[in-house]
């Protein structure tokens, strides 16, 4: 490991994620689109290798150390102050391996049916935004991969989609560049006001969280203004209504994207710039965001149940888990913001798995209806077997990945935020009804005759699933490599916190003790 | 330094060289052009692409010429160097460059190749450097004269079009009515402080503010001097003529207008609010403010239900026009110098970026430039990928995301704005942004998204595919690397001559 970390500083591993992806988006563009095998080969190459190398980052990150690692630092536009500044802790690094493996996944195993050329250039485009976003200690930097992520997602929405793509995109746009427009300013403000701290003007995150302080009730202002964009990106309720149609209307391969990695730029954003930059400011804003996260889960839930469009339940059910996610991490205690950060990995892989299935089901049927499917079990026993461990997976039964996060946020949180809990809780309940219920009326049954050709497991789709519902076995049965990894960035952020504010975080015996 | 040598009637003929090339090359072209009867295709465009680069030469040196440390003056004080004046005129030149380019091919698409349009981009573009140097309200009044003039022929100047015709009339009656505001203004303000040099209005009302005195002279002056300049740099509530004008007008001159008119607009009302008016900043500031306000939502909630592109575009300037304000509002505060540069680097890159966008709206209007509608723009992406390509850029660019020059613009204003503690302004800002970029996305759709079942081909003549290229490498290439231009932009805070 001390051995790795040295030849970490001739090896811009970071810089590679985002650059490559950027030349392979280009190569594919620029490629003749009669030679559509290379054009799927370029992008096939591409993405893998950039997922080959987030995972060399995986196996070269030292466990134990919970600061930023292969950190990489250019000046950039020096006359601002913005700097390209990369590097990776316990908290970004499973999202950026997530986001390394699924691309080439997706670019692999979904046909986008048409355009390829065109899908396959957007979706490294979008790789590469979404890694940035991941791999950013510099606040401009990141507002740039936030935003740009937008522009490929939209086309990718708005070409590749189903019926009402267009509203779809445009509702998905709007919203976060909505968002990010406070964001903005707040960023700007940020830097400025702690020039009189630092003497200059710095974009660079880890001065700024270090170095300088704010009046409280400025960085309340500030804070609030990052958090809408992350609260829209999430989506916190309420803000959560493009979710369901950008999902639903998205491409197979969009969707897997949006729910796998997307959203996590959100949850992502509230752990690294939120709480880190303005620790008082988020502790002070706890009970809004408890409230909301808790109100998104039970909300989110009862929407799914009475979806009729599978593919709508599955983004409703997004809602419901996500906010969990929420709820941990603004829990401020170890364990719950390490079943947040292990919560946003389990989700990317069981929703994306989710939103792969429902694809493969419209790609035989031609509809999402519920109603329309029936005794899917009998004609495809394989393909219904797949559903149900996935399926499990995001109920969160013991035993697979989804358990593993739910139940440390919930366990975690219960000394911060008691009363909050015992409500979200029912929402694992509500998981497991709305999860069950839809099973049932898809798969069990006698076929009609519309479902009796309904065709089993591809090999290709066999393969394609495989790799997640290995990944959801394997993290449920042995989290403890993933969550040694998470832990020590998420104790460093919580003693910061605590140095910073007047929060200090229970101690697990004695809460137990006087409860 | 330059202004200790350059005093009294002396005529500094080196300092001024960019003026004189552009004077000659109009001259040139209008009584050459006048014997020999018809150019060689592509000529005049060249001579005029040529005449700005000779006169980008004089530019650089005189870029050289000028000190750090402020403003110097020539011709008896009426007409004021500094690095600002270099910048904005080098964006007035560039514009012209472009315009040049993409015009070739639009005239001889519509069949009236001549000397004449070309003239009067360089007459504009003379009017328009004046009006940037100018450092005396009649000087200032002479440029503003000679911009209009041009720009209410070039309007006017497709002769098969009644569109085009209408959108010169009505630019010509209602600049008219803008010029004369302004004429009354600077009479006012003559009156109140007896002087018309700028540095010498500041000297005059500098030491007289006296809660005592009736300043309503000066007051209704400075008042009628923003109306003139906010009719030309189109901010609402004087911008009704900006759709129609923008709509009829040959789509080149569209890009035109949008880039240089407004360049040197805002220049000028930079120089006289900052030069001349300093001390009466409380009372004109909030004016700004809600101009500033009033545009940015006005231009992109009246974009948000137009079904023509070149309308949008309008309506998308004014919204433009809007930021420069949040801009110019901001170098009000006192720490301004950030302020000025970030007005001066907005409208460079604007220029470029709305030029880029009308060449590809002129490129699809097609012969009779009519087919400007969203329809027409169906199906762009397979008719011209690159072209759609290029036209995405420029609208992503102009809603401000990251990546492109319009991003730096966007993020220099509201640097200005937030630290000069206009946080208000600043939101309000960006969330016009937002309201804006459904304009850019409509125009996406109609382009890459929506079925076409016009197959025409859409021709792309050389000239105008160099500036479209032109503009697009500039735009990317400033977004990603933007540090030399503000390297140079910052030397255009030392304004004041502090």
């Amino acid at each position: 490991m001390i051995a790795a970390s040295g030849a970490v500083v001739s090896f811009p591993a970071l810089s590679l994620l985002i650059i490559l992806p950027v030349i392979g988006s280009v190569l594919v563009a620029l490629l003749s689109e009669k030679r559509a095998e290379y054009v799927k080969l370029a992008a096939l190459l591409t993405s893998v290798a950039t997922g080959a190398i987030s995972l060399w980052v995986l196996g070269a990150y030292d466990a134990h150390e919970g600061g930023f690692q292969f950190v990489s630092r250019h000046p950039w536009i020096e006359p601002w102050g913005i700097s390209w500044h990369l590097g990776i802790d316990g908290i970004s690094l499973f999202l950026v391996v997530l986001t390394g493996v699924l691309f080439p996944l997706v670019i692999a195993g979904v046909d986008p049916h048409h355009d390829e050329k065109r899908y396959l250039a957007w979706l490294l485009l979008l790789e590469a935004g979404v890694m940035g976003s991941f791999l950013s200690l510099d606040l401009v930097l990141f507002f740039l991969f936030f935003e740009i992520v937008l522009v490929p997602m939209y086309f990718l929405i708005g070409g590749w989609g189903y019926d009402n793509r267009i509203y779809a995109a445009t509702k998905f746009f709007l919203y976060t560049m909505f968002g990010s427009a406070f964001m903005l300013v707040g960023i700007v403000a940020t830097a400025l006001l702690a020039r009189q701290d630092l003497g200059y003007v710095t974009f660079d995150l880890v001065t700024l969280a270090e170095k300088s302080s704010f009046a409280t009730d400025t960085a309340r202002w500030l804070f609030m203004s990052f958090a809408i964009a992350f609260a829209v990106k999430v989506p916190v309720f309420p803000l959560h209504t493009w979710l369901p149609d950008a999902h639903t209307q998205a491409p197979t391969g969009g969707s897997v994207i949006l729910a796998g990695v997307l959203l996590k730029m959100g949850t992502y954003g509230f752990l690294r710039f939120g709480l880190y930059l303005f620790p008082e400011a988020a502790v002070w804003a706890r009970p809004l965001f408890l409230t909301l996260a808790t109100i998104g889960i039970i909300y989110g839930a009862i929407a799914a149940t009475m979806q009729t469009d599978l593919k709508r339940l599955v983004a409703y059910s997004s809602v419901a888990h996500l906010g969990f996610i929420v709820l941990g991490t603004f829990a401020f205690t170890d364990q719950a913001i390490t079943g947040s950060v292990m919560q946003m990995v389990n989700h990317g892989v069981s929703t994306g798995a989710l939103f792969l299935l429902v694809g493969m089901i419209y790609e035989r049927r031609h509809t999402r209806a519920i109603a329309e499917l029936k005794g899917l079990q009998q004609v495809a026993p394989i393909f219904a077997a797949a559903f149900m461990v996935v399926m499990l997976s995001s109920i969160g039964v013991p035993g697979l990945n989804g358990f593993v996060g739910e139940f440390l946020v919930l366990i975690g949180s219960f000394s911060t935020a008691r009363w909050w809990v015992v409500i979200a809780a029912t929402g694992v309940i509500l998981a497991a009804l709305y999860l069950l219920w839809a099973y049932q009326r898809v798969f069990h049954g006698e076929p009609d005759e519309a479902n009796s050709s309904f065709a089993e497991l591809k090999p290709r789709e066999g393969a394609l699933l495989a790799v997640f519902i290995a990944a959801i076995v394997f993290t449920g049965l042995y989290p403890k490599p993933m969550l040694e990894r998470i832990e020590p960035s998420v104790k460093k952020l919580i003693e910061h916190v605590e140095d910073r504010s007047d929060f200090v975080q229970p101690d697990i015996k004695r809460s137990e003790g006087e409860g | 330094m330059l202004a200790e040598t350059l005093t009294g009637p002396e005529i500094p003929w080196l300092d001024l060289g960019w003026a004189l090339t552009l004077l000659a090359g109009t001259s040139l072209l209008l009584i050459v052009g006048a014997i020999v009867p018809r150019w060689r295709h592509g000529l005049y465009a060249t001579f005029t692409a040529l005449t700005t680069v000779v006169s980008f030469v004089f530019l650089v040196v005189l870029w050289g010429r000028v000190t750090d440390d402020g403003m110097a003056s020539a011709v008896a004080d009426s007409i004021a160097f500094d690095h600002f004046a270099v910048l904005s005129l080098v964006a007035v030149l560039v514009s012209v460059f472009l315009t040049a380019l993409v015009t070739d091919g639009f005239l001889r698409r519509e069949e009236y190749d001549g000397p004449e349009m070309y003239a009067l981009y360089l007459t504009a573009a003379l009017g328009a450097s004046v009006m940037i140097v100018a450092n005396d309200l009649i000087v200032l009044f002479l440029g503003l004269e000679t911009l209009s003039l041009s720009l209410y022929l070039l309007a006017a100047s497709h002769r098969r079009k009644t569109e085009s015709q209408e959108a010169g009339l009505k630019y010509f009656v209602l600049g008219g009515f803008a010029s004369a505001f302004f004429l009354y203004g600077i009479a006012l303000v003559y009156g109140a402080s007896g002087a018309t040099k700028l540095p010498a209005i500041n000297d005059a009302l500098r030491g007289s503010i006296d809660i005592n005195t009736n300043d309503a002279l000066l007051l209704v002056g400075i008042g009628l001097l923003i109306v003139g300049f906010a009719f030309k740099v189109s901010a609402v509530p004087f911008q009704v003529w900006t759709p129609d004008v923008y709509q009829g007008a040959p789509s080149p001159v569209t890009g035109f207008m949008a880039s240089a008119g407004k360049v040197a607009a805002f220049a000028a009302l930079v120089r006289v609010l900052l030069v001349a008016l300093p001390s009466r900043i409380d009372d004109w500031q909030p004016v700004i403010w809600a101009l500033a306000v009033l545009t940015l939502v006005g231009g992109s909630v009246m974009a948000v239900v137009q079904t023509n592109v070149k309308r949008m575009l309008a309506f998308s300037s004014i919204s433009h026009a809007g930021f420069i304000l949040v801009g110019v509002e901001a170098s009000a505060h006192a720490n301004r110098t950030d302020a000025v540069s970030s007005v001066v680097v907005y409208l460079f890159l604007y220029s470029v970026l709305v030029i880029g966008s009308f060449a590809v709206v002129t490129a699809v209007s097609g012969r009779g430039d009519g087919a400007t509608s969203l329809d027409d723009l169906r199906g762009l992406a397979r008719r011209r990928p690159v072209l759609a390509l290029a036209l995405t850029v420029f609208l992503i660019a102009q809603a401000g995301v990251p990546a492109t020059s319009g991003f730096i613009a966007k993020f220099g204003v509201i640097t200005a704005s937030v630290d000069a503690e206009s946080y208000a302004l600043a939101i309000i800002a960006m969330l016009a942004a937002v309201i804006a970029a459904y304009l850019y996305l409509r125009i996406m759709v109609s382009a890459w998204l929506a079925e076409s079942s016009d197959e025409s081909a859409v021709e792309i003549p050389r000239g105008l595919g160099i500036a479209v290229s032109l503009c697009l490498v500039f735009t990317i290439a400033v977004g990603v690397y933007p540090g030399w231009l503000l390297t140079l932009a910052d030397k255009a805070t030392t304004f004041l001559g502090a």
